[in-house]
């Protein structure tokens, strides 16, 4: 696999991206931060005994204008990517998103806007090329409308909506579209947060990810439980979601 | 996700809970700015990597975990201090290389394995695991960033190896793996009848084999007291070894908390009498993994959990050469007589003391028994303190939880130098655990 890792240098997509060239695939970071690329970079590379560098470049989700030179780059180191693996977003509570309404507007823009809009230049390129994988993080959060997550939620759900419809219209064209749906994930991203039962480990999800890429799935809940956990909730009744607090 | 009235606890690998909470970072340069204390995953099974109030900010270092350089010609490493060792063995074992030195979980980080300077079953050939570091990058309690080595901050460096975390924040580690012939291990082992039996046998060992350890049933008694299986191995030579490499065995998780009357001295005389006689032949040479070997106990996560909410210690100590098999003998006399043991119990030879200035090890038997939390717990440690403090021997403090601090004292002649090296790193005390609290006296 020639991997683009958008999100590769933390959490979820840091552990996706260390287990694709511990295997020997190669993978191509993107992130905000040099230093930290590099040093992301160098990590990868020692991760298999051939190590090669497969290159990195700055791209941010807030700078549409980014997008298309960061995949240039990465088709010039990789020779041609055939995955795109996108985990980065913007996570912040419903409390601070509803005292904040610029970050509440950062966020559902870095989610769901800006997110479908690197979609559509990786999906572009992918299918010129005659397919391959795009995976995209969505969450939980956006299968059903819960009091805690209003605004990321929403935000969530619109991608996996997006995701959805993309492998409906491209599957037949050789486009393995896969919207991951983590649950709580013990990354720098929930730090501060209490994790609720079924917390997964970011290696697990990276695990679990891989796995479900290398069968073309179009769908994947992990960990495992949560499909379990939002079945329930997504069949719950509007007066008990009015009643609950999760 | 939702809010929980339930107050966050954080707890050693005893379950021992206190409150407070960890930031998880991947950025450990940001996240320990202010920090009091570094914690890896949490193995120590005491209180060192636990808060001494719960508004102290800890920080968790499992994510920062990255792999800055590795050379594959002299086996030196240097990653940021998260970096398990699961991971080291999973990436660098099928390319022939092994830590230098390995506890007996492979579920610590690095900066972890430096703090608690850890030592392995070939203590004697290769000492702890900080004689195989070249370089550390810490934090201070003043926040300024510095490198050390052993020529550079020198005090600094070995006061780090084995001191807790609580001199600095371990951002960075620098260590040379060793190259393994082959990823296999050439067992040797024997059923020992008595503590005689064993101590001679451990120490005729040590000479002949790289890797020496024991399992005593210490529950035993009378003629049979300080029975148990004794472990010799070294690394298999690519003649010997399957040609395949190891593979992974069924990683189970303990489902529940077991009751706390589930372990108790019935069940737990059965398991050692089961597990004593399992080793049917007296003497026995095979080929096994790495993982049964250095990490039976891996194999079930969470295992833990056996001993029910309660929670549970270890107690370690070693016993010097000096005070001879007598005092060795004489321990697990008073043991027995006290009660409260489980079937955890190891024996190791350990080699001469090391540079680290609060490393645990020194030539003589260390005993570790693990031991359920009861009424009469800390009369038991408090007893055991005593008869190791007479024979000039100590204890492990990434283990300890219940040790008084009079006894830690009397029990460490090198605390002073410590103390000092406090005094001149972080002159306010800032870094600190609960078990600082407990055995230094800062402030809680």
């Amino acid at each position: 696999m020639k991997a683009v890792v958008l999100g590769g240098t933390t959490g979820m997509g840091r552990a996706i991206a260390q287990q694709l060239a511990a295997r020997g695939d190669s993978v191509f970071l993107m992130g905000i931060g040099d230093d930290d690329l590099a040093k992301s970079a160098a990590d990868l590379k020692s991760r298999h005994p051939k190590g090669t560098d497969s290159g990195y470049a700055v791209c941010d989700l807030e700078k549409p204008d980014t997008f298309a030179k960061a995949l240039d780059v990465a088709d010039a180191a990789l020779g041609d990517f055939d995955a795109v693996i996108v985990t980065a977003a913007l996570f912040a509570t419903q409390d601070a998103l509803e005292a904040d309404i610029v970050l509440a507007q950062r966020l559902v823009t870095v989610n769901y806007a800006n997110t479908v809009v690197f979609c559509e230049h990786a999906r572009k390129r992918l299918l010129e090329r005659g397919g391959g994988h795009l995976t995209v993080f969505s969450s939980v959060a956006g299968d059903r409308g819960r009091k805690p997550q209003i605004i990321y939620g929403s935000s969530k759900a619109g991608l996996s909506i997006y995701l959805e419809a993309l492998d409906h219209k491209f599957h037949e064209k050789g486009l393995n579209v896969l919207c991951v749906k983590p649950g709580f994930v013990k990354t720098g991203m929930t730090a501060g947060l209490k994790p609720p039962p079924f917390a997964g480990e970011p290696d697990q999800v990276a695990r679990d990810v891989i796995s479900a890429m290398d069968r073309k799935k179009a769908l994947i809940y992990t960990p495992g439980m949560w499909a379990l956990v939002m079945l329930v909730i997504r069949f719950l009744p509007r007066f008990i979601m009015r009643k609950i607090g999760f | 996700m939702s809010k929980q009235a339930t107050v966050p606890m954080l707890t050693g690998w005893g379950r021992i809970p206190v409150e407070g909470t960890e930031l998880v970072s991947e950025n450990l340069e940001k996240a320990t700015h202010g920090a009091v204390l570094s914690r890896g995953l949490g193995r120590s099974y005491g209180d060192s990597s636990l808060p001494a109030r719960k508004s102290d900010k800890i920080v968790g270092t499992r994510l920062a975990n990255r792999i800055l350089s590795f050379d594959a010609t002299s086996g030196r490493l240097r990653a940021e201090a998260g970096l398990s060792l699961v991971e080291i063995n999973r990436l660098f074992m099928p390319r022939g290389y092994f830590s230098p030195v390995t506890p007996g979980t492979k579920y610590v980080t690095l900066g972890g394995m430096v703090a608690s300077d850890v030592h392995g079953k070939n203590h004697h050939v290769e000492g702890c695991f900080g004689e195989h570091v070249s370089a550390l990058k810490i934090r201070l309690a003043d926040d300024s960033v510095v490198e050390c080595t052993k020529t550079e901050n020198p005090d600094l460096f070995w006061g780090s190896v084995g001191g807790m975390g609580l001199l600095g924040h371990i951002l960075e580690v620098e260590v040379t793996l060793h190259k393994i012939a082959s990823p296999w291990i050439w067992l040797d082992s024997a059923r020992m009848p008595d503590i005689d039996t064993f101590l001679t046998g451990l120490n005729e060992a040590a000479p002949r084999w790289p890797m020496t350890m024991g399992w005593i049933d210490c529950l035993a008694t009378g003629s049979s007291m300080g029975r148990g299986i004794l472990m010799a191995g070294r690394w298999a030579t690519p003649e010997e070894a399957a040609s395949a490499p190891p593979k992974d065995g069924p990683q189970i998780t303990f489902p529940i908390d077991l009751p706390n009357w589930a372990l108790n001295p019935v069940t737990a005389t059965l398991f050692n009498s089961l597990y004593y006689w399992r080793h049917l032949p007296r003497h026995l040479e095979t080929i096994v993994g790495p993982e049964p070997f250095f990490y039976p106990l891996d194999a079930i996560l969470e295992w833990n959990r056996a001993y029910g909410s309660r929670g549970f210690t270890q107690y370690q100590c070693v016993i010097p050469r000096a005070a001879g098999a007598p005092a060795v003998r004489e321990f697990m006399f008073l043991l027995t007589k006290l009660g409260g043991a489980s079937p955890l119990c190891v024996i190791k030879d350990c080699g001469p003391e090391g540079s680290g200035v609060l490393s645990f090890p020194l030539e003589g038997t260390s005993i570790a028994i693990d031991m359920a939390v009861s009424p009469d717990l800390q009369n038991i440690v408090d007893r055991l303190n005593e008869f190791v403090i007479a024979t000039g021997g100590r204890i492990y403090l990434t283990k300890d939880r219940f040790t008084r601090s009079e006894h830690f004292a009397a029990m460490e002649p090198r605390l002073p130098r410590f103390l000092a090296l406090r005094e001149k790193w972080d002159p306010k005390r800032k870094l600190r655990s609960a078990q600082s609290v407990r055995l230094f006296g800062d402030r809680a």
